[in-house]
């Protein structure tokens, strides 16, 4: 157990020595490395940012019903008995035309404004959940609605967000199909440089088997090599994806704030980051297996 | 110790360089492998660390029949045997120490345990001053004796040594001979392949003509 330690910490070791003993063909590789997980990576960042810049916006898709402004109270009354022995509603919940004013003066900067108003601006309104969620029965109900008096506007809230929902399924596909593609260039990537340390150190391994070692003696500094030069490379691409994060960030607050969005770009998670060092660490392991598996098998 | 038992050497494409080779060596021997260029005895000591296959017959090392060895077992075997090579194998980036050293990393010695005999070893073919120098700075002779102490620097029950002091002067053969004889001594089991018998007085002597034993 001590000496199985002692020969990894001894292959670690070597490992370090070789990275650091070819500066210039680690710094390309780590590049490398680097440009290709940085990509997924950033995909990913952004995703999740996406995600978390649409808080609250239930996937379960709602009809918003706006009553004329001028309509009287008798009038909304009518409409709510009516919405509720409506077929294709589940539910039905009033906002009345006062909660919205209280909610929209406690909002931001809009209080001044509403007070000068002569009268409330606001109609009185209806969140409408639909039994039937698909869109064109959503379509059709929010068709039907639109025909009932006083009625002003009826409007599908969340066919955008399903819409955007679908959206960053792909995206979030598309950054996977990318990781997966990219991986197999990290695999590729540590299956050429460990080949070539092999062949460049035949004489060091041949003399190796000659005075005892074993093959395991013999690949772990290149296992250690390449899911080091993965490691390294995944800090590379870390960095790369945080640069990204912090550059972009002042633009796209200015850009949120014109849409009086309160949204700051979040760098990537640190979960996803710690998944990417390990992947990329075992994705350099990998490389290295297949390449010793071809280039130190009979010998 | 060691048995051969009718043991014969094909190389591709046909090359006979062992045929029909028996013999045996007790342990703490010392035994002379003589003969001609190309008469067999490179074949002989490879057969015994397993670094070739016979073809034929039986390489017994202590009673384990080394031709038969699984893969995985063949490193263990060589950590018991000290070898100096004809074309002696040093590598030559790293320093004397670290030649020396390395038999020892792949045993998995204890860093300060395994430096103490890497000394040990270098002063006892007297290069201990220059353990820092690199291979290529030595001379022949003092090359061949970096391949000793690599060979004894793990403390083998047997060591087998080829052409140990070939391209030597007769002075430098002399002392670097006498270096096996110590071994010998230490009751460790010594086979030197050598055109020069005459360096090692007292090792019984086997001789290969045309890889068969003469008589
Ligand atoms: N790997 C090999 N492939 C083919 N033939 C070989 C191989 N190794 C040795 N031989 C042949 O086997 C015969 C014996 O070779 P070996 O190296 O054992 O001789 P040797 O007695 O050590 O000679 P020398 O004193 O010149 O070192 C020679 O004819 C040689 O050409
Ligand atoms: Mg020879």
């Amino acid at each position: 157990m001590i000496v199985w330690l002692r020969q990894h910490r001894n292959a670690l070791a070597l490992a370090l020595r070789r990275l650091a003993g070819a500066p210039v063909n680690t710094l390309l590789s780590l590049l490398a490395i680097g440009v290709a997980l940085a990509l997924p990576a950033g995909g990913q960042m952004l995703y999740s940012n996406a995600r978390s810049a649409l808080p609250g916006l239930s996937a379960s898709p709602q009809i918003s019903l706006f009553m004329a402004v001028d309509a009287k109270s008798k009038d909304t009354q009518d409409i709510a008995e009516r919405l509720h022995r409506f077929d294709g509603i589940a539910s039905a919940k009033p906002v009345s035309r006062e909660v919205t004013l209280a909610r929209m003066k406690a909002g931001a900067g809009l209080a001044e404004v509403l007070e000068a108003l002569p009268q409330n601006p606001f109609p009185d309104a209806f969140v409408v959940n639909p039994r039937d969620e698909r869109p064109e029965a959503m379509e059709k109900l929010a068709a039907e609605l639109r025909k009932l008096p006083r009625v002003e506007h009826v409007q599908l809230d969340s066919a955008w967000v399903q819409r955007l929902d679908a959206l960053l399924r792909l995206g979030r596909t598309a950054v996977l199909l990318l990781a997966l593609l990219l991986g197999v260039g990290l695999v590729a990537i540590t299956f050429n440089s460990i080949r070539l340390q092999v062949l460049t150190s035949r004489a060091e391994i041949e003399v190796s088997r000659l005075l005892g070692a074993t093959d395991a003696f013999i690949r772990r500094p290149y296992y250690w090599f390449g899911a080091l030069q993965g490691l390294l490379g995944g800090l590379v691409a870390w960095a790369m994806v945080f640069g990204a994060t912090v550059w972009l960030r002042g633009p796209i607050f200015d850009l949120a704030s014109l849409y009086r969005l309160d949204f700051a770009l979040a760098p990537l998670a640190a979960s996803d980051a710690g998944l990417m060092l390990v992947l990329a660490a075992a994705l350099g392991w990998t490389g290295a297996a297949l390449s010793l598996h071809e280039t130190t098998a009979d010998n | 110790m060691i048995r051969f038992d009718r043991v014969s050497k094909r190389y591709p494409p046909g090359i006979d360089a062992l045929a029909d080779v028996s013999f045996e060596a007790g342990a703490g021997e010392f035994l002379i492998v003589g003969g001609h260029s190309g008469a067999g005895k490179s074949t002989l000591l490879k057969l015994i660390a397993a670094i070739e296959r016979p073809t034929g017959g039986a390489v017994l090392v202590n009673g384990q029949n080394v031709g038969a060895l699984a893969r995985g077992a063949i490193p263990f075997l060589r950590r018991n045997i000290g070898l100096v090579f004809q074309d002696q194998k040093l590598l030559f980036d790293r320093n004397l120490f670290d030649n020396v050293m390395l038999p020892l990393a792949i045993a998995g010695f204890a860093p300060r345990e395994a430096a103490r005999r890497v000394r040990a070893a270098l002063d006892k073919v007297g290069l201990l001053s220059r353990e820092k120098a690199m291979p290529i700075s030595l001379s022949g002779g003092e090359q061949q004796r970096l391949a000793i102490a690599r060979a004894v620097v793990g403390r083998p029950g047997m060591l087998l040594a080829d052409e140990p002091t070939a391209h030597l002067d007769s002075d430098t053969a002399r002392d670097v001979a006498a270096i096996f004889h110590e071994f010998h001594q230490v009751g460790v089991t010594v086979i030197v392949a050598t055109y020069d018998q005459r360096l090692f007085p007292g090792g019984r002597q086997v001789r290969l003509d045309h890889g068969r034993l003469a008589a």
